[in-house]
């Protein structure tokens, strides 16, 4: 008993080389995989960003006083505007945005600080390129919330009583940092293509090679195939999980708050349950063409666009929330945010953890049925 | 009355050891034997009850077009599709019930090249070595053996998908049968290689035999029909003809085993393909 207990052993343990053979030969692969978490957060981190900074701005500027000078100085100071130009008349305005000179115009009405000082009130006009609204909509939210600030201060100084003045804080994310948002999806996005891509292409190349016969014809027990075949991409989910939580936490400031271990153990849940997914892909798919085409369609579409990793679920239509509940990384981003950027505990995030678990079975019962099926 | 009836019973009694010790003699002799073995993949009938028997230590040809239900008829044997009705047994076990043990004791090469071409030579060698349990001690004794049989000491850690095709046949047929099988199982095995090392490649297919392991091999090259010590021939999903290259070729009064085939495969109905 305990001499065919190692020669299990030995057997599996030779076959779990091979699959290590396979990736670690396959050098340009391996790159694309353990580069993928680095390129894709550097592309979400710095060019995808929901921040707009550096805009460059002009200035016409018709009172040329001193709170004028205050509210320029206050821009000039700002990380999110540059001054480029300054005008002169009403219609360089256009022009400014005719010629993308500018992303935005402000406008100072001529007595603007005796106008400010003698009834309190003063108004400034903001002109924005509308013709990409997101872009306009944010850059009016900086430059109001610069002006309000410098308001904010001169009432400080006119100490006038019963001052009411609202304060926003923005819970968990107060600089409204895209990395918090995206780091999560990007997470989950990258686990669910290493993980459940490579895994059902890995299976089907044995097929189209013909060397999966040879396997299912040998004494080798099918599910210990399987779960060899998935050792090494489990270990690359994690390397890659350790990569972007490294680069979130050292490149980007994005502290993990929660506890560190509890995120690793709800990734490696994540990670069999991409690789169960892979797994009934290469039960249905008869190439390694097929296999990656339905790993895009059915996998990274859904968990980019439903997942609440670019648009928040809320704001979906009802029929589109409910396929986004059949999404495993939406349950996963929940978690890693509950636990990355609100340092919650595991007592927040069990029902999402059950969901997920219970997928993961899912997938392996609906495989191992397909599997026996393809073998009549 | 009584006396009879024991008597009766008795007759019945001697009949059925008889037919026991037939069958177990049967086994002892016969590597494959199949009793109307039946494929149904819904009305289409794949396998129509063929039955055969294959002896111990021998060479046998199992042909048939493409589509003829040559390739299901072997993959039931083998353990990789279910039969729908009808009896067979490999090496003695039962293709329903023992399949875990008919794997321990056959050898199987696919049509498609079946070795890992990113591994090299020896790390083939020793994966397929220790898929089929083999001791430390003696996988490496085998290999030995092996990789000096076909002259591969210098080349051993070569990646497999460096050598030329027939090598690559030779070295999958000896990887196959590096676990001793009593049966080796080869689907179409030198498709696609040149006329030299498909000779080359039945000497070591008839070395195999020699030391007792029986050849089922499945073929399209008539040339190599000749070679085995007796053939089947399907033709829609039936056994049309069986009987060794000579003694078909005296039936079918024809010169090859070309011949023959052209004469049975004209009757098949069913769509090349």
């Amino acid at each position: 008993m305990a001499k065919s207990y190692q020669l299990k052993m030995k057997q599996f343990k030779e076959f779990v080389r091979k699959e290590f053979y396979h990736i670690l030969r396959d050098r340009r692969s391996l790159l694309l995989l353990l580069a993928m978490p680095i390129v894709l957060m550097i592309i979400f981190g710095f060019a995808i960003s929901n921040e707009i900074k550096n805009n460059s701005l002009a200035v016409y500027d018709m009172a040329k006083d001193q709170a004028s000078q205050k509210i320029i100085e206050a821009f000039k100071a700002s990380k999110y505007f540059n001054i480029s130009y300054n005008i002169y008349s009403e219609d360089e305005i256009e022009k400014m945005f005719r010629q993308n000179k500018a992303a935005l115009v402000i406008v100072i009405p001529s007595q603007f600080n005796s106008n400010l000082i003698a009834t309190n009130k003063a108004a400034i006009q903001i002109i924005a390129d509308a013709s990409d609204p997101n872009t306009a909509t944010s850059l009016i939210n900086y430059a109001t919330s610069i002006i309000t600030e410098y308001q904010s201060s001169l009432n400080q100084q006119a100490n006038i009583p019963y001052q009411i003045q609202t304060e926003t804080r923005m819970l968990y994310n107060p600089e409204l940092k895209s990395a918090y948002t995206f780091v999560p999806g990007v997470m989950g996005l990258i686990l669910m293509l290493i993980s459940a891509m490579m895994t059902s292409v890995a299976i089907v190349r044995e097929k189209e090679l013909g060397t999966m016969e040879v396997l299912l014809v040998s004494p080798l027990n099918p599910v210990l195939i399987v779960i060899a075949k998935a050792i090494p991409y489990f270990l690359i989910g994690v390397i890659n999980v350790l990569t972007i939580i490294a680069l979130s936490v050292f490149a980007m400031g994005l502290p993990v708050e929660g506890n560190f271990f509890l995120l690793l153990a709800e990734s490696m849940l994540f990670i069999i349950s991409c690789l169960s997914l892979g797994l009934l892909i290469s039960t249905m798919a008869q190439s390694q063409q097929v296999a990656l085409l339905i790993s895009l369609l059915v996998l990274m579409l859904p968990t980019m666009l439903l997942s609440g990793f670019i648009f928040p679920v809320e704001n979906m239509p009802k029929v589109l929330q409910w396929i986004s509940n059949i999404v495993p990384a939406t349950w996963y981003i929940l978690m890693i945010k509950a636990i990355m950027l609100k340092g919650l505990g595991f007592a927040s995030v069990w029902k999402e953890n059950l969901v997920l678990i219970g997928m993961t079975i899912f997938f392996l019962a609906v495989s191992i049925k397909r599997f026996n099926i393809r073998l009549d | 009355m009584k006396i009879v009836l024991w008597s009766t019973s008795i007759k019945a009694n001697s009949q059925w050891l008889i037919a026991v010790s037939r069958i177990q003699n049967n086994m002892e002799n016969k590597a494959i034997t199949t009793d109307k073995l039946t494929k149904r993949f819904g009305d289409f009938i794949a396998v129509n009850e063929i039955s055969f028997e294959v002896d111990k230590g021998e060479i046998f040809g199992f042909l048939g077009a493409n589509g003829a239900g040559k390739t299901t008829a072997m993959r039931m044997l083998i353990g990789l599709s279910k039969p729908t009705a009808g009896k067979a047994s490999v090496a003695g076990f039962d293709v329903y019930q023992q399949t875990e043990k008919i794997k321990k004791s056959i050898g199987y090469m696919s049509q498609k090249f079946s070795l890992y071409e990113d591994l090299s030579v020896q790390e083939n060698i020793d994966l397929f070595g220790s898929i089929y349990g083999l001791q430390k001690n003696i996988l490496k004794q085998k290999s030995q053996q092996l990789l000096s049989n076909l002259k591969l000491e210098d080349d051993k850690n070569k990646l497999v998908q460096s050598l030329p095709l027939g090598w690559k046949q030779k070295l999958a047929f000896s990887i196959a049968i590096i676990h001793n099988p009593q049966i080796v199982f080869l689907d179409e095995p030198t498709g696609g290689v040149d006329p030299i090392t498909r000779r080359q490649f039945w000497d070591m297919i008839y070395a195999a035999s020699a030391n007792g392991i029986t050849i089922f091999v499945t073929t399209h090259y008539m040339d190599e029909a000749e070679y085995c010590n007796r053939v089947s021939i399907m033709v829609d999903g039936k056994i049309e003809a069986l009987d060794s290259p000579n003694n078909l070729k005296k039936k079918f009064e024809a010169k090859s085993m070309d011949e023959v085939f052209q004469q049975l495969a004209r009757k098949a109905k069913r769509a090349d393909g």
